[in-house]
């Protein structure tokens, strides 16, 4: 056994361990390997210290701090990822492990994920509102860019500004990916949103914050969470440029507008100079127009109410006339002697007066006297007299034509009176025949009646008799001789 | 972009529609109030001395608006810091 054990080499562990770590440095060199994340920290150094692992085995790595700084995502336990570095050895622990060189993610869908759920929680918290979003300025004066200061981005956002309308411009250098990438991009919005008005550095009246296209590797720096802040925080109007139309990065969702290019971002900070030279003239044709057309309006007015006027210098020189007449009157005649005038006057009409007032009753009076005559009794003896003397000739006249008027109506009454006597019932009783009268005067001329009165007058020719009826139902005969009608008128005179 | 401008003045509340001094208003609120000038005048609804008036103010905004409008330089500059962290600006030239 010793002497078997003594033909072989011996080393000491440092010269095995050494020539271990010479082994595989040389064996494996650069490296790219696959593999998950576990037991992630983060050393005060700053470098980092982790494990990849799959489901068979672990290998130890370590990242340092220069390293760590380029990353474009955040590593983290969990994301799987894949690494290019070093194999290496640490004789001092018996250990190998890969110095990582670079890092990314192992899939789209890894980082994906990872940015899903900080927007989301983002958003939760109100950053991409559609209410903080602000209006831009239609005329910035001074523009803040925050990008690189070389490369094609800042070069056409210049141009394209220089086209339409050229503007002061400030650029606040910042790396836009790698190393420090989002520490400097959120302290560039910081800077400039913190910038006092009328300071030594003009404060910008709009921010553009711009980066080129590139993987999202490339441009995560723009999905940093203190990157996303500060654009949202900004007190200034931020418009977001990064990446092509395709890429939606997170500070799109929190900026004020987002541009779909570096190129659209500059037309969208400034109008076109030209178009706004055009408006204005186009304004200053319409406002010298407009006042034209009120003063033409006017104008018309005025003509059409000066036809109702008269020429002003003929009402002037009326007016002058008039003028010139009351001063030379007035000149004439001074106040005082207006008054003196005036009362003259008034004490001579006041004398009218009186004499006017006395005549008046003068002339009543004789008026009343004329009429007073005229009242004298002969006056009215006079129209008795004639009165008299009238009625004394006409009293004649009245008598002759009632006399003769008298005489008319007897002979008339004579004629009516004979006529009457002719057609009564004398003339009739004269021939022979009676009235049969009752105790009223009444005539009964049937038997029926005669029997029901208690007295009958007959009237004759020459007189009335009284007689009592008497029921007989003889006939009366015409034959009878005269005698005997006497002879029966005797009877019955009898009978009475 | 000139007509979406225009639009969105006119909804603008804060802005000042008559009297403030010109010199200190923005572009924006000197086109706006030239806007609504000339607009009274083409309505015609002014008398003389208020249209006269309104048409020298209009001269003034325009003759604002023009001055800015050809405030008109592409001037950039960068910020630098210097090891206080002061800032300074120095022209870039964005080769």
């Amino acid at each position: 056994m010793s002497e078997t054990s003594s033909n072989i080499a011996e080393y000491s562990v440092s010269e095995l361990a050494f020539a271990l770590k010479r082994t595989v440095e040389d064996s494996f060199g650069l490296v790219r390997v696959r593999g998950e994340i576990s037991g992630f920290k983060r050393a005060a150094s700053g470098h980092v210290y982790l494990a990849l692992k799959d489901d068979r085995a672990v290998l130890d790595a370590v990242a340092w701090r220069n390293t760590l700084g380029r990353l474009a995502f955040e590593p983290g336990d969990g994301l799987e990822v894949i690494c290019v570095g070093r194999l290496t050895t640490y004789p001092g622990r018996s250990k190998y492990q890969l110095v990582v060189e670079r890092m990314e993610p192992a899939g789209i869908g890894a980082l994906l994920a990872q940015l899903d759920e900080r927007r989301r929680r983002l958003e939760a918290e109100g950053l991409f509102d559609v209410s903080r979003k602000r209006p831009l300025p239609v005329l910035p004066g001074v523009i803040g860019i925050v990008t690189s200061p070389t490369g094609s981005v800042i070069r056409d956002i210049l141009h394209r500004l220089e086209e339409r309308f050229p503007r002061r411009v400030l650029v606040w250098p910042v790396p836009v990916q790698g190393e420090g990438a989002r520490e400097a991009i959120a302290a560039a919005i910081d800077g400039f949103s913190g910038m006092p008005e009328g300071g030594a550095i003009p404060r910008p009246d709009l921010i553009i914050v711009a980066r080129g296209g590139g993987s999202i590797e490339d441009l995560w720096a723009f999905n940093e969470e203190i990157v996303v802040r500060a654009a949202a925080a900004c007190s200034i109007p931020l418009i977001s440029a990064v990446g092509h139309e395709t890429d939606t990065t997170l500070i799109d969702l929190a900026a004020d507008h987002r541009a779909p290019t570096p190129t659209a971002a500059a037309e969208m900070a400034v109008p076109v100079r030209r178009e706004l030279m055009l408006q204005l003239d186009q304004l200053r044709m319409r406002q010298q127009a407009g006042l034209g057309r009120t003063i033409d309006e006017m104008r018309r007015h005025v003509d059409g109410v000066a036809r109702g006027l008269a020429h002003p210098s003929r009402l002037l020189g009326t007016a002058a006339q008039r003028l010139d007449d009351l001063s030379e009157r007035l000149r004439l005649r001074p106040p005082a002697e207006v008054v003196r005038v005036q009362r003259l006057q008034l004490l001579g009409r006041g004398a009218r007066l009186d004499e006017v007032a006395a005549d008046m009753i003068r002339r009543s009076t004789e008026a009343l006297s004329a009429i007073s005559g005229r009242l004298a009794i002969e006056t009215l003896t006079g129209r008795l007299e004639t009165g008299l003397s009238t009625l004394a000739r006409m009293s004649p006249r009245l008598d002759q034509a009632t006399r003769g008027r008298l005489r008319a109506y007897g002979e008339r009454v004579e004629a009516l009176s004979a006529l009457c006597h002719s057609l009564g019932p004398q003339r009739v009783l004269e021939r022979g025949y009676v009235l049969v009268r009752d105790e009223t005067g009444s005539l009964v001329t049937t038997a029926d009646d005669a029997k029901s009165k208690a007295h009958l007058s007959i009237v004759f020719r020459d007189a009335a008799l009284n007689v009592v009826p008497e029921l007989d139902e003889r006939p009366i005969t015409r034959r009878r001789p005269a005698g005997n009608r006497s002879k029966t008128a005797g009877k019955q005179e009898t009978l009475l | 972009m000139a007509k979406s401008l225009a639009e969105s003045l006119k909804s603008d509340p804060a802005r000042p529609t008559t009297d403030a001094a010109v010199a200190s208003m923005s572009f924006e609120e000197a086109l706006a109030e030239l806007e609504l000038i000339v607009q009274k005048l083409e309505r015609g609804q002014l008398d003389l001395d208020a249209a006269i008036k309104a048409y020298e103010r209009g001269t003034e905004l325009r003759q604002h608006c023009t001055t800015k409008l050809k405030e008109a330089e592409l001037r950039v500059e960068k910020l630098s810091f210097d090891a206080a962290g002061n800032a300074r600006l120095q022209p870039l030239d964005p080769a």
